[in-house]
């Protein structure tokens, strides 16, 4: 059975017809990748999964169990962390307080949230040294770790990324990209919403095509990196 | 110097009643970007249940002297019945409309506002007589600096407001629910994401605010002991004046919330001592167009890019 099982997804944002009848599977400890265009309908469908949107039909299974309709804070504690588009990084808290919130649905005991804050933090080790600072005053590149290790203190089974790399330079890129795989192979399912195709491509296992709101292409990721159609339309290939 | 000293120790102690439910105001508005506007009717309550509670213990009694400890009880009375109501007044009112425009949210809190004025107006409720606040703190001097008599009343309305601000600061600041506060007021949405449960959130933000308000209410009867009939226009300026604190002070900022409220304090006093007393709701709204017009965001608050 798969960690997430989307089935039949019909979603409006207002009167706009975002997502049409998709259909998509998170095995466990893959990394699950969603490409396509602006618009497409890739954050609509993570927005739904974390409880944000509502779906008008459909189902989304966690583990086999529904969680259409559940609060976010409720899908958070069910094991799903959402690294949001923009990152969504508190600005008026510091960089340790935005990690302290990512932990704020856990129930367990202080030592095992200290544990997961460590890792996280052995992750981006950048991050360490501005534990005081204001989260505002980090770059770019620094809030995306931040956002991603925010995340990973709720110790999710599945971790929902929207755009890492929106707007970073191509070396910071390559880091997280590396470091995104660095936490699936620790044993975390991750489904990955990208405009940078190739990148995405690289480290899924699985990929998805999205297209005006319904998923035209789905296969491996090796197998979608060499297709033609994908090439030209994603990976600016001839 | 007598009527300097006297002027500022009033105006310190008024200030900090602003102050204090100004701190309403700004927390509402921290979170939902509304204005609670029955947070002043709040404040009414506040001292009518003071004078309530103080009166059904057989405490208005003016032969019996007061204590420090019958002030502290009904004060926490106070406290406690207006948290509880601005917690139902949340959950009845505001939380339905949680995806409504704001502007329908804005015309329930005045709803909710006339709502609580004209129940509370009802002969078998608060009734439309003005009544006395019992002295529940001995009326005593409790030293003269020169020949100005600084009153315990006053002492005691300084000395609260600073232990519920510094409990704010703490809560704030030092714990889980302050910090999540603080997320929910950046943003809601992320806040969601994180695992804050954003509703218990907003409740916890409107009995906070709502018991300090009470607070309020019970120093101020303690201070000027003539109860006005819950729908009198005394209630609402007090509430509007600290409404321009919390503005001028800078709205969704704590501690411009309360640097507004003894700004005004100040402002009023000192205007009403040295220049005019008709004038000393004059001075307060002069200022708030002057902070609009030279610094909108507020002396302390910092100011907001608009996402288009």
């Amino acid at each position: 059975m798969p960690l997430l099982e989307i089935s039949g997804l019909d979603v409006y944002y207002g009167a706009i017809h975002a997502l049409r009848s998709i259909d998509l599977a998170v095995e466990e400890r893959q990394i699950v990748t969603l490409i396509g265009g602006n618009g497409a309908g890739k954050s609509t469908t993570l927005r739904t999964v974390s409880g944000l949107l509502r779906p008008t039909r459909g189902s989304i299974k966690l583990d086999g169990k529904s969680i259409v309709g559940l609060p976010p804070h409720e899908i958070v504690r069910r094991g799903v962390a959402h690294a949001p588009e923009g990152r969504g990084i508190f600005a008026n808290l510091t960089v340790d307080e935005n990690l302290e919130i990512g932990a704020y649905s856990r129930r367990d005991d202080r030592a095992a949230i200290d544990r997961d804050r460590e890792r996280s933090l052995e992750l981006f080790p950048r991050l360490r040294e501005r534990l005081r600072q204001n989260a505002g005053t980090l770059s770019g590149g620094e809030q995306q770790m931040l956002a991603i290790a925010r995340a990973l203190v709720a110790r999710p089974r599945l971790l929902l990324l929207d755009e890492p790399s929106l707007g970073l330079a191509p070396q910071v890129v390559k880091t997280i990209f590396h470091i995104i795989r660095e936490i699936n192979q620790a044993g975390t399912t991750i489904l990955l919403v990208e405009q940078n195709a190739h990148m995405a491509l690289h480290v899924a296992h699985r990929g998805y095509v999205l297209e005006v709101g319904r998923i035209v292409k789905s296969d491996d990721a090796r197998n979608l990196a060499s297709s033609d159609d994908v090439r030209k339309a994603y990976l600016g290939g001839v | 110097m007598t009527k300097l000293l006297q002027t500022l120790v009033d105006g310190v102690s008024v200030g900090c009643l602003y102050g204090l439910i100004a701190l309403g105001y700004t927390m509402v508005y921290g979170i939902l970007k509304f204005i609670n506007f029955a947070h002043s009717d709040i404040f009414m309550l506040g001292a009518w249940v003071s004078f309530i509670v103080a009166r059904a213990l057989g405490w208005a009694n003016p032969d019996q002297p007061g204590s420090l400890g019958k002030a502290l009880f009904v004060l926490a009375a106070a406290m406690l019945f207006c948290g509880v109501l601005g917690f139902i007044i949340e959950r009845l009112a505001y939380r339905p409309l949680r995806r409504a425009p704001r502007l329908n949210v804005l015309i329930t809190a005045i709803g909710v506002s006339l709502f609580i004025q004209n129940t509370g107006q009802l002969p078998w409720l608060l009734g439309t007589q003005p009544q006395r606040m019992p002295a529940l703190l001995p009326d005593s001097t409790l030293l003269t600096v020169a020949e100005v008599q600084i009153r315990q009343v006053d002492v005691v309305v300084i000395i609260t407001v600073l232990v519920l601000m510094g409990a704010l600061e703490w809560l704030v600041h030092r714990t889980k629910v302050g910090r999540a506060m603080r997320a929910v007021s950046f943003d809601t949405r992320v806040a969601s994401l994180m695992g804050v449960p954003v509703d218990r959130v907003i409740s916890i933000t409107f009995v906070i605010g709502s018991s300090l308000a009470a607070a309020a209410g019970f120093l101020y009867a303690s201070k000027y002991p003539g109860l006005n009939q819950p729908a009198h226009a005394t209630w609402i300026l007090l509430g509007l004046k600290a409404f321009v604190a919390a503005v001028v002070g800078g709205i969704g900022d704590i501690r411009g919330a309360m640097f507004g409220g003894l700004l005004i304090g100040m402002i009023e006093f000192f205007g009403a001592a040295y220049l005019s007393p008709h004038l000393k709701d004059v001075y307060v709204f002069s200022l708030l167009i002057l902070v609009l017009l030279v610094r909108p965001a507020g002396l302390m608050g910092k100011p907001v890019l608009e996402k288009v």
